[in-house]
């Protein structure tokens, strides 16, 4: 138990000090020490599921308050609450169909007297859930186990496995921790190939002859662009250099050695040579539950360039990125102000940040954050490894991944 | 903990055969600053757990330190070693994993030096280390510097030190930097970056640096910086600490050491430099730099160290809008400003109409209602009533400021202090509940009564229960006293007059507009004094200022005295000064320019001309009447000058200067004044004739008052012809 705690102290500490730079990697490593969080948890005999949800969220609420930026963290602690509840569910659902095959939500109520307490808990909460759950496009599917609807069993697949999985239930202790510890698997293994899978719809975007802006540096659209490219797809990329990090920099070197026709300009060229794209592709920080996006620095520019010209505006999204939170006041909440020695440097402006004359109070401010927010009507379409989606339908998408109850991450106690 | 570190000790000591295949980061951390310029608060609580913008200050160097990838540190702690060792305690660095944080306690170190040497008789120190003071704030990557430095010991095991310098301008008017330290000078090689010279106490107002000239004899150039900052940052060998052993007379790590390395050629130690660029590193050394660095931090040149990142365990505290950063649990009135670049902690609630800018406010602080704050630090549990006005001042932890106090510009509020009811506290004043220490060392370069500080400290409350009884009355005296000096509880600390003077270099305060004018202004009289006559740039190095510099030089000193001898001949006049007296004073002054006697006739002369051009007059004739009642009268103190031709030959020629230059009324009468000092014996034919002999050869112009005395001349010639 110390063990864990000092992991998930250690990780805590990564995280305040930035040594966890990006939200892939941080949505890893969460989902990696929840798994072994999960997994050393020792659970009571009654009401397992609560225990847990209430010890994830307990860890969860330290993760985010760590950086609350890095919006990773606390969808993943949400994703692993939920896969929490949904394993709770299907086990439960198991147990009711075995003890009393034809029982309905409504006689539940009246089973409670002669069951166990552990699972009139459980069943209490399975028939809340189901009236809270909203009628979402996976809910409906369930049914059809295997369609082709569901292009990734991976990330849905808990229902079914758990049901299949349900078929003896001696000790649902371990049932339920063995089922979340696989489901998290998944996550892991989600997390890690997404790209992947957005790569592999590269060709239903990029077509031939087609010339591709970006700003900055994402692995995502790198791979993205890769993808088309091996698909003998011709095409040109621009590639606005993304000041002040100039990660664009790299970022076309490494697209021109793998054989793509590479173009950098700087990013206040962005609104010139927008009326030569076809298409923008660009990766994300996050997207927020109204379809907007937490992007890098300079992207609301180049959405509003490309409305202003009509470019279809695509940004590439791992589903972990989703965050269920609306924005509030984004610009400044869900932002970093970095060094601003990132701008100029600190020895040649010296003379003007002495506060030894004058009112004492400095006449140069450097302000310099890392984020932008670039709101859902600039965007014309998500990419994310579940397929292409509209900007308002994100929300539907959040509801397939997250559980209401979890927007909060925020032990009942501490309320 | 003296258990522990024996332990550490031993383990080290046993794995010395692996030392060479890796040796872990080690860093000492000296939680004393040996100074005494944090004083009062000092006297309370060791700098290094002074709040910087809310987190103390050995919390900024130890979360650096750990993230640059030191794995161990040694804390040592001399003065209040107490407060730190039991800080440190409570904090969580103790029992980090990967990051060893271990106490080294002395009670009698007085200096860097002695930690250092005390550190080396413990053996703990066993690889190149990093030695920073406890009040360091950086976060600059050390890789690159251990590199460099490993690399240049591998060729050179000479190279004991890696000092690291960052570019920061001075201020042209102060000479101080920003951090309000004096104007410091560097001679750096600028290929290999070896450190050739270290020279923090120049004399700005000579303008003059003096190098020694083996520096250029094997090196091709070397470059002469004043604007870099000194990050009291080093990289060490291990050979450091032997060598402060060897030189037991090493205090300070750059006043001795450093130059001390510099000047010593026999051992041929060096040491090399390191600059940083896109990272930050500064020491808080004095009020003045606690100012400019706690800006830095909420302008985010310390990132990630900035308040809204929580590298210290604190409450949650959010960037809003215009760098301003609020706790969560901050009660703020609807109608108070909060004004940008403010930090707020936790808990701390601001009445009505309040306004805040540009200031630290720490935890738990009640603000009152129509209080005005601006520019300053305010530490933990501090109640500020009613219409109090602050100003670039710091007051410390439980102050009571009454309502209607002000506290004026660069004021220091030391703990507990309690200000009475509209009392005014004067500018630059320091107000502490303990008395000022009556051996008060003005100057901080004495360093051995500095660092007695930690004894004093240590035994004072020891002291003052010992002497309570026999001082009872007088300490109550003391007490209403001082409850009277601010109308509350404390003592107003006074400065020294050479303090008093300085005080404005190192507050919290910016240097006033008229300060900055008062020394533009004084700096200007300088060089305008040196600038007066030569009209030639001051000096910018000492060569190249041979025989040019010094006629100027000459005829600086000539200006000069003729002033002087103008300056007394009118004061004679006045006060009726006899002749001897004059001459007298006269020849002093002659002496003491260096002059010759010809020089004081010409002066002289001067002096009376002008004195009778001076005179009101209307005519021409009326002119020549007074001249002549002038030179008559003073006919034997001019007679007594003009001891052979070359002074009579002096006067003619100062005249005729003056009727050209300054007096030109003279010019219509040239001749009859020629005439009137033959008639008066001053000057005598021969001398007049040969005037005009050296003139023949002189070009035209240079001729005009020959024509013009061409009639008296040739009277005086024919005069001496009937005479033979």
């Amino acid at each position: 138990m110390p063990d864990v705690h000092s992991l998930v102290n250690e990780f805590v500490i990564k995280l305040n000090k930035r040594q966890i730079e990006g939200s892939k990697m941080t949505a890893k490593l969460t989902a990696e020490l929840l798994r072994s969080f999960i997994s050393q948890q020792r659970l009571p005999h009654s009401n397992q599921a609560g225990a847990l949800i209430d010890a994830v969220k307990a860890v969860g609420e330290k993760l985010i308050a760590a950086k609350p930026v890095e919006l990773a963290a606390g969808n993943v602690v949400r994703r692993v609450l939920h896969i929490i509840r949904e394993e709770d569910i299907s086990l439960t659902n198991a147990a009711v169909g075995g003890l009393n095959l034809a029982s309905e939500s409504d006689d539940e109520d009246g089973n409670d007297e002669y069951d166990r307490p552990v699972l009139s808990a459980s069943a209490v909460a399975a028939a809340a859930r189901n009236a809270l759950r909203p009628p979402s496009l996976q809910t409906l599917l369930e049914d059809i186990p295997h369609s082709a609807a569901v292009p990734h069993p991976s990330s849905s697949g808990g229902d079914s496995e758990g049901k299949s999985k349900s078929a003896d239930k001696n000790s649902m202790t371990r049932k339920l921790k063995h089922n979340v510890i696989e489901v998290v698997n998944e996550l892991i293994q989600e997390i890690s190939t997404c790209h992947e899978q957005i790569a592999e719809q590269a060709v239903e975007h990029i077509h031939h002859n087609e010339v591709i802006l970006t700003l900055g540096s994402s692995h995502t659209v790198k791979e993205f662009l890769l993808a088309a490219k091996e698909k003998k797809r011709s095409f040109r990329v621009f590639v606005a250099e993304g000041a002040p990090r100039y990660q664009g920099h790299a970022f076309a070197k490494e697209l021109a050695t793998r054989g793509l026709q590479t173009t950098v300009i700087t990013d206040s060229a962005v609104f010139a040579m927008i009326s030569r794209v076809n298409m923008v592709i660009v990766g994300a920080h996050a997207v927020m539950a109204n379809g907007g996006v937490i992007a890098p620095v300079g992207l609301n520019m180049v959405a509003l360039a490309a409305k202003r010209h009509a470019v279809p505006f695509a940004v590439l999204a791992g589903v972990y990125k989703l965050c269920p939170l609306y924005p509030h006041n984004p610009e400044v909440l869900l932002n970093e102000l970095k060094s601003p020695s990132e701008l100029l440097d600190f020895g040649e402006f010296s003379d003007c940040l002495d506060f030894g004359s004058g009112s004492g109070s400095p006449l140069i401010h450097v302000v310099n954050p890392a984020f932008d927010y670039v709101p859902p009507d600039l965007v014309s379409l998500f990419i994310t490894d579940t397929g292409g989606h509209n900007p308002s339908y994100i929300y539907r998408l959040i509801a397939d991944f997250y559980s209401p109850d979890d927007l909060v991450v925020r032990r009942k106690s501490a309320s | 903990m003296v258990a522990k570190k024996g332990s550490r000790g031993g383990t080290v000591g046993e794995d010395a055969g692996e030392e060479l295949s890796r040796v872990p980061l080690q860093a000492i951390l000296l939680a004393d600053s040996f100074a005494t310029l944090f004083r009062p608060i000092t006297l309370e609580r060791p700098k290094v757990l002074l709040p910087l913008v809310n987190a103390p200050m050995i919390e900024y160097t130890l979360a650096w330190l750990e993230s640059a990838g030191v794995e161990e540190v040694f804390v040592f702690c001399c003065a209040h070693s107490k407060q730190v060792i039991e800080y440190l305690e409570n904090s969580n660095w103790l029992n980090q994993p990967n990051f060893l944080v271990s106490t080294i306690e002395s009670y009698n170190a007085m200096s860097a030096g002695d930690a250092l040497r005390l550190i080396y008789e413990k053996n703990v120190i066993h690889g190149d280390f990093v030695l920073v003071t406890g009040d360091t704030v950086s976060n600059m990557p050390l890789t690159q510097a251990l590199k460099e430095h490993k690399e240049r010991k591998k060729r050179d095991s000479n190279a004991v030190m890696t000092m690291v310098i960052k570019q920061s301008k001075p201020s042209p008017i102060t000479h101080q930097s920003r951090l309000g330290t004096e104007e410091l000078f560097m001679a750096i090689d600028p290929e290999t970056k070896e450190l050739l010279y270290y020279e923090d106490k120049a004399d700005t107002s000579k303008g003059t640096l003096t190098l020694d000239k083996t520096m250029l004899l094997d090196r091709s150039s070397i470059s002469l910086h004043n604007d870099k900052q000194d990050c009291y940052i080093d990289i060490c060998s291990p050979e450091v600490l032997s060598l402060f052993t060897d030189n037991f007379d090493y205090q300070h790590l750059r006043r001795h050491f450093v130059k001390g390395l510099l000047v010593d050629d026999l051992m041929g130690y060096k040491i090399f430099t390191h600059e940083i660029h896109s990272s930050y590193a500064a020491r808080v050394e004095n009020y003045r730099s606690y100012d400019t660095i706690s800006k830095d931090i909420i302008q985010r040149w310390t990132y990630p160290l900035v308040p809204d990142i929580q590298f210290l365990q604190n409450s949650l505290t959010k960037l809003e809008r215009r760098g301003t950063y609020r706790a969560s649990d901050v009660g703020l009135s609807r109608s108070a400003k909060m004004g940008p670049f403010t930090v707020i902690g936790s808990r701390t609630t601001i009445g009505k109409h309040s306004e805040v800018s540009n200031s630290v406010i720490g935890e738990d602080c009640v603000i009152g209602s129509n209080v005005s704050i601006d520019g300053c630090y305010i530490w933990n549990k501090v109640n500020i009533e009613d219409g109090c006005r602050l100003k670039h001042a710091i007051v410390c932890d439980g102050v009571t400021m009454k309502s209607g106090a002000v506290l004026e510009a660069g004021v220091v509020l030391s703990f507990k202090v309690i200000i009475g009811q509209n009392f005014v506290v004067p500018a630059y004043s320091k107000v502490s509940l303990l008395q000022q220490p009556v051996k008060q060392d003005s100057d901080e370069e004495l360093e051995y009564a500095d660092n007695s500080s930690g004894n004093i400290e240590i035994t004072l409350p020891n002291t003052a229960d010992v002497l309570e009884e026999e001082l009872r009355t007088e300490v109550s005296d003391l007490q209403i006293q001082a409850a009277s000096e601010v109308g509350g509880a404390g003592f107003i600390w006074s400065v020294g007059e050479k303090g008093l003077e300085e005080e404005w270099r190192h507050s919290v305060a910016p240097i006033s507009a008229d300060r900055l004018v008062e020394i533009i202004k004084s700096a200007a009289d300088e060089l305008d004094i040196s600038n007066a006559e030569s009209n030639i740039l001051p000096p910018s190095g000492e060569l190249g200022l041979d025989s040019g510099n010094e006629s100027d030089d000459g005829r600086d000193d000539l200006t000069h005295f003729e002033n002087e001898v103008e300056a007394t001949f009118l004061r004679a006049i006045h006060e009726n000064v006899e002749e001897d007296h004059i001459i007298l004073e006269v020849n002093s002054l002659r002496l003491s320019y260096n002059l010759a006697s010809t020089d004081c006739a010409g002066a002289l002369f001067y002096a009376m001309m002008k004195y009778a051009v001076d005179t009101p007059h209307g005519s021409a004739g009326e002119l020549l009447k007074i001249t002549d009642g002038v030179i008559g009268k003073w006919e034997k103190l001019l007679k007594y000058y003009l001891l052979s031709l070359d002074e009579e030959i002096e006067v003619i020629l100062k005249f005729e200067e003056m009727c050209l230059e300054s007096t030109k009324e003279y010019a219509n009468l040239f001749s009859q004044i020629l005439h009137l000092l033959y008639d008066k014996d001053i000057l005598q034919e021969d001398g007049i004739l040969r005037w005009e002999s050296e003139k023949e050869q002189a070009d035209e112009s240079d001729k005009v008052f020959v024509k013009k005395a061409e009639k008296f001349l040739q009277w005086l010639k024919e005069a001496s012809e009937e005479e033979d």
